[in-house]
């Protein structure tokens, strides 16, 4: 920031060592960003308009891939529907399980560390493979929450061969991760200073028109940062729709995530060029949703000017 | 680092002059704090039910995974366990095991490397480009993994680095994962500038600055990337899935996914098994630094 009007020799001298000392500390970082994310990013831009098998040089195609994607293509059409219906029920369900719970521990200081700790476990291990083979021992057909549901005279049979119950099964398994944005969430609410609800209290609100007026907007940079990752993370989920359906995608196509069927379609019938249309479509896709949550933000979001 | 802490500075400085009836603690009715706790027991036990009965199956036998819904073994066995010692595709259990713990310490040590010099050259240094290179670190946080796997296994695939640890290993020594650089730059610009101003006079340039001022201040935001590194590793599927093709080069999770594939579905009690025995790590790192865990979360917003 030391843009004084005459540069001494000196000084020129110093802001060039800062230069080399500032990318020298960065080098590691900036081979990453270049290397391994800025220019596979263009070049898989460029992959997606041509045919490539990783064995043959890429065959330019002009928009063919995404001509298919979107006319021909109707697995990619349930795919997207899919990962579409998981993110957009998923996320919302997660952020205000998170959201109820948290205020039920920032009820009561005493007592509450212990139920933070406890609900926050299931989003350390969520995404893993482990997770996802209980999840499938757990809905199958005669497993516990069939089990369970049957006691109570509610037949379902099991949800993991079931094309109308995988995916909700999968929401449930979304939901239960609940934790991470929790905690986020609790942290927040420590932050409202209690004099609002006090000043609110003395007006007569009720508990709604508090939880109206004084949480919510004072929440909501914390809400708009948890909406914000938890759709983008929810696009991304792998592990639990492969695994549950042992990798097909299946039954009926309803695990068949965009991250399933594209790695079924670049990498086990090697149409990598086919395969980058769809990274391209999803990643267009996702930045119209950040793009509009930064649009909306203003008439929603409030910051206090002075927070950090 | 901690939030409490935070809002109780924020709560002094605001309550002092105010007529401040300092123990306004609201009288709670023993009765609300009944139902509290009770709400909060019972959703404890429906979140932590999965766990538990995974815990509890590893001792059913294989027979009873059709026709016991119950939650206990009618007829406990350790049998599942000395099955899945053995391991799978002639690949001995303990080499899943060393496998993902190769991966996850180089994972740690590549990221804690990589990431604490980035924050460094953020948080400290001024030079030409750092903002727009700061922006671009954010945007690689919002960014779809699916944009750049292709590319990068083509690029690993070209260097001959398929069926290596290199693919899996390389990135993370050089800040791939955005979060970690974010999480130190937050915590090293918390830091007081006096030190480094107090260490420059006695003569040191950023090397030194780096290693013997800010380094040890950020010790706990580096513990938690350390534990986050790990555990992002050990739960890694894709990578590993994309880049390791001979089962004895497979980590735990791909080890899994040979159980879970298993045509015939009688195993049910080794795939169980097996996918508790791999969790038991993380379990453990939880259960001792779920502070740092917990609270790495609520500061910083990481997710799990």
């Amino acid at each position: 920031m030391s843009t004084t009007a005459i540069e001494r020799p000196g000084q020129r001298a110093h802001k060039r060592k800062e230069t080399l000392a500032g990318y020298g500390f960065l080098l590691p970082w900036m081979l990453g960003f270049f290397g391994l994310t800025l220019l596979p990013m263009i070049y898989s831009l460029y992959l997606s308009f041509t045919r490539y098998n990783i064995f043959q040089p890429p065959a330019w195609i002009g928009f063919d891939n995404y001509v298919r994607l979107f006319t021909n293509d109707p697995q990619f059409i349930q795919s997207a529907q899919i990962t579409l219906i998981y993110v957009l029920v998923g996320t919302p369900i997660t952020l205000v399980a998170a959201l109820l719970v948290a205020l039920l521990l920032n009820y009561r200081d005493k007592g509450a560390g212990f139920f933070r700790s406890a609900f926050y476990a299931p989003s350390l291990i969520g995404g893993s493979v482990s997770v996802a083979i209980v999840w499938r021992a757990m809905f199958n057909s005669s497993g516990p929450v069939d089990g369970f549901l049957s006691s109570i005279g509610i037949n379902l049979g099991g949800w993991v061969g079931n094309p109308s119950l995988v995916l909700p099964a999968l929401i449930i398994l979304a939901v239960w991760q609940f934790g991470a944005t929790m905690v986020i969430f609790l942290a927040g609410l420590k932050q409202i200073p209690r004099e609002l609800y006090e000043a609110a209290e003395m007006d007569g609100a009720s508990a709604w028109a508090r939880f109206r007026a004084v949480t919510v907007p004072m929440l909501s940079p914390v809400i708009f940062f948890n909406l914000l990752l938890g759709l983008i993370g929810a696009f991304q989920v792998f592990a639990s729709a492969y695994i549950i359906s042992r990798g097909s995608g299946g039954p009926a196509g309803m695990t068949n995530f965009i991250t399933v069927y594209l790695y079924k379609r670049g990498f086990a019938d090697g149409q990598m060029g086919y395969a980058a249309a769809m990274a391209w479509t999803l990643l267009v896709v996702v930045a119209i949703i950040a793009f509009i949550l930064f649009r909306t933000q203003r008439s929603w979001v409030h910051y206090s000017g002075d927070t950090r | 680092m901690t939030s409490s802490t935070d809002s109780q500075v924020l709560d002094t400085a605001i309550t002092p002059g105010i007529s401040a009836p300092p123990k306004r603690r609201v009288k709670r009715k023993t009765w609300q704090t009944a139902l509290w706790l009770l709400v909060l027991l019972v959703l404890t036990a429906v979140v932590l039910y999965p766990l538990v009965w995974l815990f509890v199956s590893t001792f059913k036998p294989n027979s009873e995974f059709g026709s016991n819904p119950g939650l206990l073994p009618e007829s406990p066995t350790i049998a599942n366990y000395l099955k899945v010692a053995e391991g799978i595709g002639g690949v001995p259990m303990w080499r899943f095991f060393l496998n993902s713990f190769i991966l996850a310490s180089l994972a740690v040590v590549g990221t804690l490397f990589s990431a604490s010099l980035a924050a460094y050259a953020f948080a400290r240094i001024q030079f030409r480009g750092v903002a727009i290179f700061f922006t671009a670190m954010i945007g690689t946080l919002l960014l779809p993994f699916h944009v750049v796997i292709i590319p990068q296994y083509i690029l690993f695939n070209n260097l001959g680095m398929v069926d290596t640890f290199w693919p899996l290993v390389l990135p993370k020594f050089l800040a791939t994962e955005a979060f970690f650089v974010f999480l130190l730059v937050q915590f090293v610009r918390q830091m007081p500038r006096e030190l480094d101003e107090a260490a420059r006079i006695d003569g040191a340039g950023h090397a030194r600055i780096f290693w013997s001022v800010i380094l040890p201040l950020i010790k706990p935001a580096l513990i938690t990337c350390a534990i986050f590194a790990f555990i992002w590793s050990w739960n890694d599927f894709l990578g590993p899935l994309l880049y390791l093709t001979s089962p004895e080069n497979y980590p735990l999770p791909i080890a899994l996914r040979l159980y879970n594939d298993q045509t015939s579905t009688s195993d049910y009690g080794a795939t169980v098994t097996a996918s508790f025995v791999a969790l038991v790590p993380v379990l453990i790192f939880f259960i001792v630094f779920q502070r740092f865990l917990v609270d790495g979360v609520a500061t910083q917003g990481l997710k799990g």
